[in-house]
């Protein structure tokens, strides 16, 4: 109880500095506030927390942060370097001078939290929460007990934005780790068209909490693709839930990165409300030292003719411990349903831990579901068969955790993005992997 | 013995059999023949009971009896056949489970009671021995992983121990080497009888090589347009089917 | 607790006295520890056995049911419940099967159960109607020459209490969940069986005892060991409906497969689903687990469950021995307003162990099934192997059906994999049948028995020759 009491603390804190707040936020404060407090943070007996322990946070102290510096050049290494119109945010909050939006085309607008707010609240409070309500998890509540900052990007009718959206969520090194709650709205209007990335990285050393939540609407027609990718340093606690409401037609496709923290978690929930909506759940994890990396996905399909697909690739290694749950829930009434799942693992070392949970829950009978879900070992086979063409044994694993990696990267369209996450999965495999060297030799064996 | 009568059936909206009329007497062998997207699966499926074609328009009779009206089963146990393009595969269930259950099902239609357990087993080995199929096929699951030639051949099994009055085949050369081709049109053959009819469809000449039919029917745009003697077969081969076409249209 | 106050206790529960005449064999409904002692007494338990059940009770009382599954049920008032009930006196039952249901006697004739055993089995009072006392002793005669023992749980906890001592609770704790504490408590019958060190008994258990078997109450026990390499198949349950007054059966399995030893259990279980609206079926709340303590030991769970309103139940494996092996094989037939939620755990300990699992759900009606399943890995079980294979049939869309498959892997050289399904019967498949002449309903069942081969063939062949007329009976009205 004490965890939580500092938490409500530290908001009772910042509540007494900050300005007046329309009448709206300073009760939906209340209402998460109220809600943390009765659920407190989740234990094990919580079924969607049971491999979890996020007593890492609970116990910290975490301060919010009272002014975001960041070094311009550690930043710009951080950076993704695309051509992109981009939010830049340190320990959450928004860094003008990191920030650059370009030229946005007509019927845009990508704007951050605070601004948007103190142009016209009233616009922006009646789609904010109703998708990810406090009910959600003690985290989502916790965000909007504290959510100042953050971004809301609309999208008008038929818009089509050709560069990504960038919102690069900073964690800095402090001497006193702090917290940040990002919220994060979405309006797409019907038949726009975005790429939405979701950037988490940060400074060696850091040693934050950053607690995330995004909510998605997906008018008729409207097609968007939403990246995250997550590199925060090893010392960092990052929870984030996306909450997704696809109208007909519509079209969600996720690439969930998950590559740093100590513990980070995911919650990826669509609804597919309309006839022809799809969702598609793409996504890696790899994790190493004592990470946990934590991935739940939900399709809940509420309409006839929706369709959605998952594939999700984990690779642990040393202590690491992976957690995937994919469910997908088939409402009474919603025939003609197609949903497909996989989840394949990799486990590198004797001490890594997978648990994996694809789930089912099916009322309607005109369905086509399956699920599956792998564990296994590289092959000694394809080892074999690499060694036998002259290519060593640290190459050859390297090359097949690259390959086990493929179904899913091959999808990713972006190729910084795609090269950040190889070059990590490669780079932060122990020194027997030698990206240059697997790259001759996956050119070596693409000649032979 | 089946008389269909200006028919018009409607797939998923599509107007696709524009007034066909057919008679095929018992004794006869008759091939339709006729170009992709004409209408001749539809027409097999139409007459077996296939869900999701609407007939909006004319009748089928089969021995005086309105096809249209009859249950899929009931169809199949007043003799009506149909061997099957695509034929799918039943996991778990022995094709010798579904023969004698078939079997049975036909014999209790006509009022005879299940055939004893010795008597089927004669008359099954007697029909595998024909179709040059190995015994240990009867224990498979129905068609599942079968070969496309296994397939046809079991299809045309099943004709050989049901007996059917009208043996309905749609493309059976579809798919089959022509060893296989040997074995399924000699299977074809020993059905014909004076009191049974068959009737093929098919895209190619190349089955009727092997089985002569009485008549040739060609099937364009919903309808029929040309009917003749096996000769006509020959010709559609040679000339292709424009020819047909202008003639019609002319 | 000291045996003194033991006995003091178990007289003052009868100072207290009950309402109804001790002569009757019964106790009013409720528990406590009164009610305990009357059926530890009634059973002629020794101290020790009193002692444990009295533990489980309070262990039970610390406890609250389980609420995580899929399950939508009233609570149950364990008050309300009688725990101990001789059976029916004659004249209280049929008096002869004119007096029983005809839809019950229309099922058995279905079902193909020889007449002499279904007066039996609808609860007939006539003698002989079923000669199972020297069938019993042909058979007893047997087992004995091979050393086997077979007997009721009552009987071996006063003839072979060293055994039921050394086992007992040892697979299920006492405290291992909510039913398995309250079956510990109050369990009344029950099978025991031990096959000693290189003995593979001589003929499948329970076969001709199933009649018999079927009247052991709603808190059965079970325990079965093999010795090292020994064998045995046992066969629990009856394909014939069985209609009982007692709505709560939760019943205990513990099997213990030493060294190279082999335990085959099968199940057919069909008991009354309660009728149209779902009123009336049995709850039935089972734990069942096998534990694969020697090196190379096997258990293997075959399951046919058709019965029930709701069934909550697991069988599962302890894979403790090196390069042991579990398996679990299951049908779950749910129609009308029946809820299943079933499923397996393989908890893999020891090296190469290796488990396969096979599950085949159809749901039709309004039923609602889920499959519960947990794979666990441990650090040490080096090259530990799982296969899972879960398919679901729907018939019908005001049915559910669900799949919650849990892994937890924590070793890299093990290999897990785990494929479901969920479709709806296939219309390509049904057309062909009926294009063969086949009825609607024929064809269902054909297809839903081949969609369950897999598992029938796991099956003791009698077993499976009923399984599907069951299926067939257990799917009537579903289509259409």
């Amino acid at each position: 109880m004490s965890e939580v009491q500092g938490f409500l603390d530290r908001l009772s804190e910042r509540a007494a500095t900050r300005g007046a707040e329309p009448t709206w936020i300073a009760a939906r404060r209340q209402a998460g506030a109220a809600r943390f407090e009765a659920l407190g943070f989740p234990d094990r007996k919580v079924e969607a927390w049971k491999y979890t322990d996020v007593r890492g946070i609970a116990r910290g102290d975490f301060a919010l942060a009272e002014s975001a510096e960041f070094s311009p050049a550690s930043a710009a290494a951080l950076t993704l370097p695309i051509a992109a119109h981009r939010l830049t945010f340190v320990d959450g909050l928004f860094a003008p001078a990191l920030s650059d939006l370009g030229e946005l085309p007509a019927g845009v607008s990508v704007e951050p939290l605070s601004q948007a707010l103190a142009a016209n609240h009233e616009a922006v409070g009646g789609a904010l929460g109703r998708l990810a309500g406090v009910d959600f998890s003690p985290f989502t509540a916790l965000n909007t007990a504290f959510a100042e900052e953050g971004a809301v990007i609309r999208l008008a009718p038929g818009a089509v934005v050709e560069r990504p959206i960038v919102l690069q969520f900073l964690s800095s090194a402090r001497s006193a780790p702090v917290m940040s709650h990002p919220r994060v709205l979405v309006e797409a209007g019907a038949r726009s068209q975005a790429t939405l990335i979701e950037h988490q990285v940060g400074e060696e050393g850091a040693a934050n909490f950053s607690n995330l939540v995004s909510e998605l609407l997906l008018e008729r027609g409207a097609i968007l693709t939403h990246y995250k990718l997550q590199e925060l340093p090893q010392g960092d606690h990052h929870i984030a839930s996306l909450h997704v409401d696809q109208a007909r037609d519509s079209r969600f496709t996720s690439f969930n990165l998950n590559l740093g923290g100590a513990l980070a978690r995911n919650d990826i929930v669509t609804d597919l409300n309309g006839q022809g909506a799809e969702a598609n759940f793409f996504g890696l994890f790899f994790g190493q030292g004592r990470q946990v990396l934590d991935t739940h996905t939900l399709a809940n399909h509420n309409a006839p003719l929706t369709f959605s697909n998952e594939n999700y690739k984990g690779i642990l290694d040393d202590r690491a411990r992976g957690i995937f749950n994919g469910k997908v829930i088939v409402k009474r009434d919603s025939q003609k349903i197609e949903a497909h799942q996989n989840n394949a693992n990799l486990l590198l070392s004797d001490r890594a831990e997978i648990d994996t949970k694809p789930e089912l829950e099916i009322y309607a009978d005109d369905v086509k579901c399956s699920h599956g879900a792998t564990t296994g070992q590289l092959d000694q086979e394809a080892i074999f068969a690499l060694r036998a063409r002259g290519i060593d044994e640290a190459t050859a694993r390297g090359l097949l955790t690259l390959a086990f990696a493929g179904e899913v990267m091959e999808r990713v369209a972006i190729d910084a993005v795609a090269e950040r996450v190889e070059l990590a999965v490669a780079g932060k495999l122990p020194e027997r992997f030698n990206l240059a060297g697997l790259v001759e030799a996956a050119v070596a064996l693409h000649e032979e | 013995m089946l008389e269909v009568k200006d028919l018009h059936v409607t797939v998923e909206g599509k107007h696709i059999l524009k007034g066909l009329n057919l008679t095929v007497a018992a004794g006869q062998v008759h091939a339709i023949m006729g170009p992709n997207g004409a209408g001749k699966s539809t027409l097999s499926a139409v007459i077996a009971g296939k869900e999701g074609y609407e007939v909006t328009q004319g009748s089928i009779t089969f021995d005086g009896q309105d096809v249209l009206e009859m249950e899929i089963e009931e169809r199949a146990r007043a003799g009506l056949l149909l061997g099957f393009q695509y034929p799918v595969e039943i996991p778990g269930v022995k094709n010798i489970y579904l023969l004698k259950a078939a079997l049975n099902a036909k014999r209790e239609a006509e009022g005879l009671g299940e055939i004893p357990a010795p008597e089927f087993m004669k008359l099954i080995k007697e029909k595998i021995a024909f179709m040059k199929m190995d015994a240990s096929f009867l224990q498979r699951a129905v068609n599942e992983g079968f070969s496309g030639g296994e397939k046809k051949r079991n299809e045309i099994l099943q004709m050989l121990v049901l007996q059917p009055k009208l043996a309905l085949l749609d493309e059976i050369d579809s798919g089959l080497d022509i060893d296989a081709m040997k074995v399924v049109a000699d299977g074809v053959n020993s059905l014909r009888a004076a009191d049974r009819a068959i009737l093929m469809v098919t895209h190619y000449q190349r089955l009727l090589d092997h089985i002569t039919p009485d008549v040739v029917h060609v099937l364009v745009d919903g309808r029929i347009v040309k009917s003749g003697d096996a000769e006509l077969a020959k010709e559609l081969e040679a000339r292709g089917y424009d020819w047909v076409l202008e003639e019609s249209a002319a | 607790m000291a045996s003194e106050e033991m006995e003091q206790l178990v007289r003052r529960d009868y100072k207290q006295g009950f309402v109804t005449d001790i002569e009757s064999d019964t106790v009013p409904p409720g528990l406590d520890e009164g009610t305990i002692a009357f059926i530890s007494q009634k059973k002629g338990e020794p101290q020790w056995m009193l002692e444990w059940r009295l533990k489980a009770y309070h262990q039970w009382l610390k406890m609250t049911p389980p609420s995580w599954a899929h399950l939508d049920y009233p609570p149950i008032d364990y008050q309300a419940i009688s725990y101990y009930s001789a059976p029916k006196k004659p004249e209280d039952r049929p008096q002869s099967l004119d007096e029983v249901d005809p839809k019950l006697l229309e099922t058995y004739e279905k079902l193909g159960i020889p007449l002499h055993e279904r007066a039996a089995l609808a609860g007939v009072a006539v003698d002989a109607v079923f000669d199972s006392v020297s069938v019993t002793t042909t058979f007893k005669e047997k087992l004995a020459e091979a050393g086997v023992i077979f007997c009721s749980i009552s009987e071996a906890i006063r003839e072979h209490p060293e055994l039921v001592k050394q086992y007992l609770g040892t697979v299920v704790p006492t405290s291992d969940n909510y039913f398995a504490a309250l079956n510990s408590a109050v369990f009344t019958d029950g099978s025991f069986v031990f096959v000693p060190e290189g003995v593979t008994c001589p003929m499948e258990l329970s076969t001709y005892f199933r009649i018999n078997a079927a009247n052991t109450g709603q808190f059965e026990r079970t325990l079965i060991i093999c010795e090292s390499r020994a064998q045995v198949s046992y066969l629990e349950g009856c394909t014939a409906p069985q209609r009982d007054e007692n709505q709560l059966h939760a019943a205990v399995v513990e099997l213990v497969a030493l060294e190279d030893a082999y335990i085959k259990y099968s199940t057919v279980q069909n008991w009354y689903p309660g009728d149209e609206d779902g009123k009336g079926g049995i709850y039935n709340f089972v734990t069942k687990r096998g534990d694969c303590r020697g090196d190379r030991s096997r258990i293997s769970w075959t399951q046919v469950e058709t019965g029930s309103a709701i069934t909550w139940k697991y069988p599962s494996c302890v894979l403790r021995g090196k390069d042991s092996i579990g398996e679990f094989y299951s049908v779950a037939v749910t129609n009308g307003r029946q809820q299943a939620d079933t499923g397996t755990k393989m908890i893999h300990l020891g090296e190469g162990s290796r488990s396969s699992i096979i599950s085949k759900g159809i749901s039709a009606g309004h039923s609602n099934q889920a499959y519960r399943g947990l794979v666990k890995i441990g650090p040490r079980a080096k090259g530990a192997r799982n296969f899972t294979q879960c398919d679901s049939l729907l018939i019908g869309d005001q049915c559910g059906a669900h799949t919650f498959p849990y892994q937890e892997i924590g070793n890299a050289t093990a290999t897990v994999e785990h494929e479901a399904t969920t479709s709806k019967i296939g219309e390509d498949q049904l057309f062909y049948c009926q294009s063969r002449g086949i009825s609607e309903e024929d064809a269902v069942s054909m297809i839903v028995n081949g969609f369950c081969k897999d598992v029938f063939q796991e099956l003791p062949m009698e077993f499976a020759v009923e399984a599907e007329a069951l299926l067939n009976v257990t799917l009537e009205g579903a289509v259409g």
